[in-house]
């Protein structure tokens, strides 16, 4: 042997305990992923949810448009829509939107809807006051219900967004097992 | 298979031979006897994922739906890549490990031999309930080899479970392969091997060993929470639950770009052998190509989201995985011109292993550049996930990796048989592989640039005729591999001229001092190194 060396089983012990760690390290990227996205707002699952007491002066200087897309994803007997396809706001101003839910179907369902923001980084200027998909829904079978949305957009919103998307996509509930964000303890991702 | 198996028995090991009949193989510890394991393993699941290659270019020769269903052609698309990467690729260079890494540093075996039984003899089994998986109710998986969430949560048939099983399977053996190496380059050297002195396939392989023991795990852990996600109700890729799709393909390809380094990192130290001997010079910047291989196995690990451009990410990152990722072409250049230079004014022979290397160091280089071009991210949005793609990764792949372990082959298989192979049938092996690989992948660059995408059973009638090409190029290329089995069964039935113990006049390495074949035991006692 060319230098002194560390015996095989010493080796293998770091080398098993390397294994080990990147296995860990694998499931570590889940959070770290998470907060380097809700930092960053990267991938539009960053809504804030806000009071009243937040709202802000207005900006009357420019106009942004607020597209509303809905989906049902793997759903069916749902209708889902919005009621203004689209709005055009102030940054600052608040404003209502309505969305229609139609259940077609003969059972009663748990419902909620995910959001998400395109472009991901104006997520981080859309902030919501009321919204539906703050819980889940329980929904009667052959109903039509409509909810509220109210939002303002940051005045702070970079000058180069001037329209933005947000869809709501629709997943059922099953009671078990379904681990939730912390949407009510904190107001970081709803 | 164990009547073509070669016999390493012979004089000097005839007090402390191998077992008899299949015990030999079921028991051994011997790191020849697990090689040659891993070589015929690694070359029978290549004829297996051929196989699956050749129903999908049945399917492709015309457009429309022909011979299989949808549903099957996607398992033949998943299945394929799975078994070529996990089952032809890497035993096969594990084997190469296993055979010729004691023989280079100058050990007697590896240094855990009884883990090296356990790490090949676990391989069939993964193989097996991966391909017993397709003849389930609901068919073998057939979300591609990269399982995507949710065609591989909330889309899958049951057959996921096995799947995830399979892998698992499948990554510790590697990681037992890999540890296993690592081990015997730190301890096994005899005196006077110093680290600048091991040959360059030692030192490629001792990196691809850490490659190995990084990502593998995370491999891992993605399959452990595409099993969770999909029966035991988390979340890890389901916006439903809080989670995100997208996540999922950073963890894979945080695993999958280094894996493909594992692939290609052994082929260039091949190379590094094969081209020095039959240009009879020595290797042109030995050291610049461990520093080469060292720093593109770092680059690996930062330019993963290269593959995940179209995915909605900011400007920012884009640009930023763009530039790391060509700036692997400079340590890859290094290496290319390294060859080149080795074999600049040398005195070149064109045995059929040199033949090899060198349709490696051109074809691979192709596939270089069609990378180079992907890892542009404005025009990737366009080469994204069609043909162009395909054409990229099985030149690397094919007439990279694959043909560098052929090159091997046919370098070392007179070492291990101690007869030459049939040079008549090797040269018709080499020019009908050479040409069919070229028609088989050359005109999928152009039906990708023009938009035919992949992993689709069915195309639009423009890419008719370029499929066709191509379909006969495939099965062209998958009959050539048959030569290749008739000359490796001739070869180890020992049907050949005896080769001296320097195979051949230019070779270097310890390797070539030992006699042809070579013994069943060797350097029991340590060699004295120049």
């Amino acid at each position: 042997m060319t230098e002194p060396n560390t015996s095989n089983a010493v080796l293998v012990k770091k080398l098993v305990l390397a294994v080990v760690c990147m296995f860990g390290f694998g499931f570590a990227l889940v959070p770290l992923y998470d907060v380097f996205c809700d930092l960053t707002g990267i991938n539009g699952r960053q809504i804030n949810r806000v009071d009243a007491s937040q709202t802000q002066l207005i900006d009357k200087s420019r106009l942004v448009k607020v597209e509303f897309a809905t989906f049902t994803g793997q759903l069916s007997g749902w209708r889902f829509e919005a009621v203004e396809p689209f709005v055009s706001v102030n940054p600052g101003q608040m404003k209502a939107v309505k969305f229609r839910l139609v259940n077609l179907n003969k059972d009663t369902a748990n419902i909620q809807a995910i959001p998400s923001v395109s472009p991901g980084t104006a997520g981080l200027y859309l902030n919501k006051l009321e919204c539906f998909c703050f819980e889940q829904q329980l929904i009667n079978p052959s109903s039509e219900t409509e909810f509220v949305m109210q939002f303002f957009i940051d005045t702070a919103l970079p000058k180069n967004i001037k329209v933005m998307t947000l869809a709501y996509t629709l997943f059922e509930v099953e009671n078990q097992a379904v681990v939730y964000p912390a949407q009510e303890q904190n107001n970081d991702r709803s | 298979m164990e009547t073509s198996l070669p016999t390493h028995s012979d004089n000097h090991a005839a007090h402390h031979g191998p077992a008899k009949g299949i015990k030999r193989w079921l028991f051994t510890t011997n790191h020849k006897d697990i090689g040659t394991l891993y070589l015929w393993f690694a070359f029978i699941m290549f004829l297996t994922g051929g196989a699956m290659a050749m129903v999908i270019r049945a399917e492709l020769f015309q457009p429309g739906l022909q011979i299989v269903e949808p549903h099957f052609f996607n398992q033949m698309t998943t299945v394929h890549g799975l078994i070529m990467v996990f089952g032809a690729v890497m035993p096969a260079f594990t084997g190469l490990a296993n055979w010729l890494i004691p023989l280079m540093i100058g050990a007697p075996d590896m240094a855990l031999p009884r883990m090296n039984n356990l790490s090949f003899w676990i391989l069939p089994f993964a193989f097996l309930i991966l391909l017993m998986s397709l003849f389930m109710e609901g068919g073998g998986p057939a979300f591609g080899w990269t399982f995507y969430a949710p065609l591989s949560t909330t889309y899958s048939g049951d057959s996921t479970a096995l799947f995830v099983f399979s892998v698992h399977i499948m990554g510790i053996s590697s990681i037992m392969g890999a540890i296993n190496v690592i081990v015997t380059i730190f301890n096994m050297r005899a005196p006077g091997m110093t680290w600048m002195k091991l040959p360059l396939f030692v030192w490629t392989w001792f990196i691809t060993a850490y490659l190995l023991i990084a990502v593998m795990p995370v491999l891992a852990g993605a399959v452990t929470m595409v099993l969770t996600d999909k029966y035991f109700g988390t979340s890890f890729f389901s916006a439903a639950g809080g989670g995100d799709p997208v996540l999922f393909q950073h963890i894979f390809w945080f695993f999958g770009h280094p894996e493909v380094y594992i692939m290609i990192l052994p082929a260039f130290g091949i190379i590094s052998a094969i081209v020095p001997t039959f240009s009879r010079k020595k290797l042109f910047g030995y050291s610049s190509m461990v520093y080469a291989t060292a720093s593109i196995a770092f680059l690996s690990f930062i330019v993963w989201a290269h593959h995940m451009f179209t995915t909605g990410m900011p400007v920012a990152a884009e640009l930023f995985f763009m530039y790391c990722t060509m700036l692997i072409s400079v340590p890859t250049g290094v290496k290319v011109f390294n060859w080149v230079a080795t074999m600049w004014r040398g005195s070149i022979s064109f045995e059929v292993p040199m033949m090899f290397a060198i349709a490696f160091i051109i074809l691979f280089t192709f596939g270089g550049f069609s990378g180079l071009m992907l890892a542009i991210t404005p025009v990737d949005f366009q080469y994204h996930d069609t043909y162009f793609v395909v054409a990229h990764f099985h030149y690397v792949l094919v007439t990279g990796a694959i043909f560098s372990l052929i090159a091997a082959t046919y370098y070392w298989l007179p070492k291990w048989t101690g007869v030459m192979y049939d040079n008549k049938l090797a040269k018709w092996h080499f020019w009908c592989s050479l040409i069919s690989v070229n028609v088989l992948f050359f005109p999928m660059h152009f039906v990708g640039l023009a938009g035919m995408p992949r992993r689709i059973p069915d195309y639009s009638i423009q890419f008719a005729d370029w499929n066709q090409i191509i379909s006969l190029g495939g099965f062209a290329f998958g009959l050539s591999q048959l030569i290749f089995l008739a000359l490796l069964i001739k070869a180890c039935r020992k049907k050949g001229e005896p080769v001296p113990a320097k195979v051949w006049d230019g070779a270097e390495g310890l390797e070539w001092d030992l006699p042809s074949p070579t013994p069943y035991h060797t350097f029991s006692t340590p060699p004295k190194i120049k």
